[in-house]
């Protein structure tokens, strides 16, 4: 424990201007603000312009929606989800806020590094979102930019928005690089004294694992997006063969398609993790707080955390079983993917074996925790259909899918985001979230996104394809298909409104909110014992905190309060000997 | 206990819905059942593991509830049961995978005696081939393709000479003939999707994938692109035709050889042409004929009219620029550029 040692000898230097404060900060935890309002408000865009996709599939001509423009709205719509919300929402908000408080740093190991991510990640940004007002728009070529079409005629946007897509992911991934270096380095060199590594709570597992993830399948988009750059600018021909478009025979030759597809998914799969890992990690923080009760199989859930990271890079083909690849891939592919359903499984049964025996209290925080479960376990179940390959066939490229990944890796996620904002909103501005609205905006966010998605599922099964701009004249398509899709459009568009509450809440809680005090929700993890709310520059004052016992330690027998914090010691609560435990 | 009652009717609902629903699977034209089997195999140990969750779960909300008094347990972990769990997962993932990799075993070889068809993708169009008496089909390349040849076949391969050509979007083939569908691109990626038939694969530009299926059912159905090929994508639509195998006989024989084509003089009408043109071309993708709107200006009086760019500007459509859209500025930064 070096470090904490020598962080304690250093005098602490907080910022006085009100730039190098709030705009200009090293500071993790403005940095994660920033982190999360960039990402809150560039995922506001992406809500809107699914909104604007629904109107088209429930309600075509409504809205003056050309197919260009569908398929423009699509692509941004799936991109700034995946990455420049939810990734970005992750680590670079929960993981700069919540580590060095959950491992009892002062701050990040490299805090200028932590700056210029956040301010690289914001020019990702805004390269991105320039694409919408140049010439041609932003492109059209589906989130995954499969090429060729994504750089050849026929594609919305192959003037200027692919390049400015492909730019804006290469800046997004030296952010996500920097970022990530810090997390690694601090969660590993930056522990204070007595936080060994499984004494960390599993949102720091989470994160922590998800960011390495991070470090290693990212270089395969950078490759990747590189090298279409470099086909698309200079004609280079790593992706594109020898081919036509549009009746015009191209100069290119001897490049691969399907490389792009591996190099993709080598890094897309992960990215599901990437989203996944940190949502597994803070919902069982969420979990074993409002239910009173110690997380079950803290052990467990740290190695599946680990295992589902390991086997998330032996998996991403099943996102290409009907490629054209190799087919003999799909026999290794399908069992890699079905053996990851294992400690997944093992995660949901312990979440819901914490509930068990637990005192549940249903807070705002734990509501989204619970309605997460539901929807992850939906969409996990969902996925043993389309990882295993005979199953994917017939449903590869239907609605299904897309119900599958929307549940699993965007309202699940989501979710979690949303308990933990809930959850964490006090530490960060010492003031409580309105309970009355932030039920409301849980129960129409919660119940509105399994009314979209459970029964998109089946237009799948009846065949309905995705990427459709308008499926007028398709004759297996029952009529009752398009009523299905009005009312998804309908429900689509009032969970869309509804998030103003949410915005709402947060703006206006933000002063007018209940004073939280320092540990509203009597936590026992480190960040709740911070000597001050929110937490000042340097987190613990002059003294760093000294841990003596893991971060989930409720509901002791004999103790007058049901928690006992991480820097409490047995004698200090009155914990004679070893702990029994109930029921063993 | 809201939110118990809640999620206790959301599941019951769901489970209802499973059945009653009237989205099901369109019917099945080919040897492919084995893929809905596995499929409802799937559905049921799902379902079934979705249930004995969700019933274990809604137990724990309303059995351990908050209520003034009640106190949590302390218990950190129960390896035998997380053996169990374990244990009773992998059974279940192992009902799943073992049946399904014993389909795909029979999805990755195609029977000897299947008969080889070829299936050409181009934004936004389909076309076919048939290998001639010789049973081969002449190799191709892109640098063959030309107004003649739209398939890019080598024409100094005897191979190629007897092959037979469907320009159109429609292909025929015979019943209990179990199909070698030869998938090739000469643009972007595609995706040959016909519901019925269950099995599909992705075209790909620079080679040739495949997937085998047996038509069984007599009938016309839809051959759409499942991959995401452009803005016409949504608009390349085909049809299959299973027809009984002598039906499918003289369909084929009528059907020109690639020699007739390249030495024949085409004269039909103006007329004919300029459809088959605009059939062939894949024009009929972002142009309606009737005059509806869809991507590019509809056909129907567009001669004369007055269109907006989506710049803004004016432009009264003329002889000169339908005859070449490409010498009008404005057009080339607005539209996408035609063939």
């Amino acid at each position: 424990m070096a470090y904490a040692e020598d962080a304690e000898r250093q005098v602490l230097h907080e910022p006085k201007s009100y730039w190098t404060k709030y705009v200009w900060s090293q500071d993790h935890k403005v940095i994660a603000i920033q982190y999360s309002l960039t990402a809150i408000a560039v995922g506001l865009v992406a809500l809107v312009l699914s909104g604007l996709m629904r109107m088209q599939l429930g309600f075509p001509g409504v809205l003056d929606i050309n197919a260009s423009e569908y398929y423009q709205y699509m692509t941004m719509h799936g991109m700034i989800m995946v990455i420049y919300l939810l990734t970005a929402l992750f680590l670079g908000g929960f993981g700069n806020y919540l580590i060095p408080l959950m491992v009892g740093a002062r701050d990040m190991v490299f805090p200028f590094v932590n700056m210029l991510s956040y301010w690289v990640y914001l020019l990702s940004v805004l390269i991105l979102i320039s694409s919408f007002f140049v010439p041609g728009g932003p492109t059209g070529a589906g989130w995954t930019l499969y090429p060729p079409q994504s750089i050849s005629q026929g594609t919305p946007g192959t003037e200027w928005g692919i390049i400015l897509m492909l730019v804006s992911l290469i800046f997004f991934i030296v952010a996500a690089t920097m970022g990530g270096l810090n997390y690694v380095t601090t969660v590993l060199q930056a522990r204070t004294h007595g936080m060994t590594l499984m004494r960390m709570p599993l949102s720091v597992w989470g994160i922590f694992t998800a960011t390495i993830l991070a470090l290693l399948a990212f270089p395969a988009l950078f490759v990747s997006g590189v090298m279409m750059l470099l086909d698309k600018t200079i004609g280079t021909s790593f992706f594109m063969p020898e081919m036509m478009s549009l009746g015009q025979q191209m100069s290119h030759s001897g490049g691969s398609p399907v490389l792009f597809q591996h190099l993709f998914w080598f890094f897309g799969h992960p990215e599901v993790y990437i989203v996944a890992l940190p949502a597994f990690g803070i919902i069982s923080d969420i979990i074993s707080v409002h239910a009173r009760k110690i997380i079950f199989g803290y052990k467990m859930m740290v190695w599946a955390i680990v295992v589902i990271g390991g086997l998330s890079f032996v998996v991403w083909a099943h996102h290409m079983y009907i490629s054209g690849m190799n087919p003999y891939f799909g026999f290794f592919f399908a069992t890699t993917t079905l053996i990851i359903a294992v400690p997944t499984a093992l995660k949901v049964y312990n979440w819901i074996l914490t509930l068990w025996k637990g005192d549940i209290h249903f807070t705002v925080p734990m509501l989204f925790a619970l309605a997460f479960i539901l929807t992850f376990l939906v969409g996990g179940l969902t996925g043993l259909f389309l990882g295993n390959v005979v199953v994917d066939i017939p449903l590869s490229d239907t609605y299904f899918v897309v119900a599958h990944f929307h549940m699993v890796m965007g309202v699940a996620p989501i979710l979690v985001i949303f308990g933990a904002i809930y959850h964490w909103y006090p530490k960060m501005t010492g003031r409580m979230l309105n309970d009355t609205i932030g039920k409301l905006h849980f129960w129409i966010t919660f119940l509105g996104t399994y009314l979209i998605y459970f029964p998109m599922h089946y237009l799948g099964i009846q065949g309905m394809p995705r990427r459709y701009f308008s499926f007028e004249g398709i004759e297996f398509i029952s009529q009752s298909a398009y009523t299905l899709n009005q009312f998804i459009t309908v429900v689509a568009i009032v969970v869309g409104i509804s998030q103003i509450l949410f915005i709402y809440n947060l703006i206006h809680s933000f002063t007018k909110g209940k004073p939280s005090g320092n540990n509203p929700w009597k936590a026992a993890s480190l960040e709740w014992c911070t000597p001050d709310t929110p937490p000042h520059h340097g987190n613990w004052g002059p003294k760093l905190p000294v841990v003596y016992r893991g971060a989930y330690d409720y509901s002791i027998p004999g103790l007058a309060d049901d928690f006992v914090s991480q820097t409490s010691t047995n004698t200090s609560v009155g914990i004679v000997g070893d702990i029994q435990e109930e029921g063993s | 206990m809201l939110a118990a009652i809640i999620i206790t009717l959301l599941v019951i609902a769901s489970v209802v819905f499973h059945f009653l629903n009237p989205w099901q699977q369109t019917v099945l034209a080919s040897n492919w059942g084995s893929m809905d089997e596995i499929l409802s195999i799937t559905f049921l140990v799902c379902g079934l593991f979705f249930v004995a969750i969700m019933f274990f779960f809604i137990y724990c909300l309303v059995r351990y509830r908050h209520r003034e008094g009640h106190a949590a347990h302390y218990r950190s972990h129960n390896k035998k049961l997380e053996g169990w769990l374990i244990a009773v997962t992998s059974i279940g993932i192992c009902a799943l995978l073992a049946p399904g990799l014993v389909v795909y075993g029979q999805f990755v070889k195609p029977p000897d005696n299947a008969m080889n068809v070829e299936v050409l993708g181009q934004q936004w169009r389909w076309a076919f081939r048939f290998p001639g008496n010789d049973g081969l089909l002449g190799t191709t390349s892109v640098k063959h393709i030309g107004p003649k040849n739209q398939f890019g076949i080598n024409p100094s391969d005897p191979n190629g000479q007897d092959d037979r050509l469907i320009h159109t979007n429609e292909l025929r083939l015979p019943i209990d003939q179990p199909i070698n569908f030869l998938l090739r691109s000469i643009d972007v990626l595609h995706n040959f999707y016909v519901p019925q038939l269950r099995s599909k694969m992705d075209l790909i530009p620079g080679i040739v994938t495949s997937f085998w299926a047996t038509p069984t059912l007599i009938g016309r159905y839809e051959a759409l692109c499942a991959e995401l090929c452009g803005v016409g994508h949504y608009n390349m639509r085909g049809h299959l035709v299973i027809v009984s195998q002598p039906e499918f006989d003289i369909w084929l024989s009528q059907q020109p050889t690639f020699s007739e084509i390249i030495t024949s003089n085409t004269n039909d009408g103006l007329a004919e042409q300029g459809q088959q043109l605009a059939q062939n071309r894949g024009c009929i993708a972002c142009h309606s004929v009737d005059g509806s709107k869809s991507l590019g200006p509809g056909w129907l009086g567009l001669y004369g009219k007055t269109e907006t760019l989506s710049d803004g500007t004016t432009l009264s459509v003329d002889a000169p620029i339908l005859r070449n859209p490409l010498s009008i500025p404005q057009l080339k930064s607005c539209v996408i550029i035609h063939p």
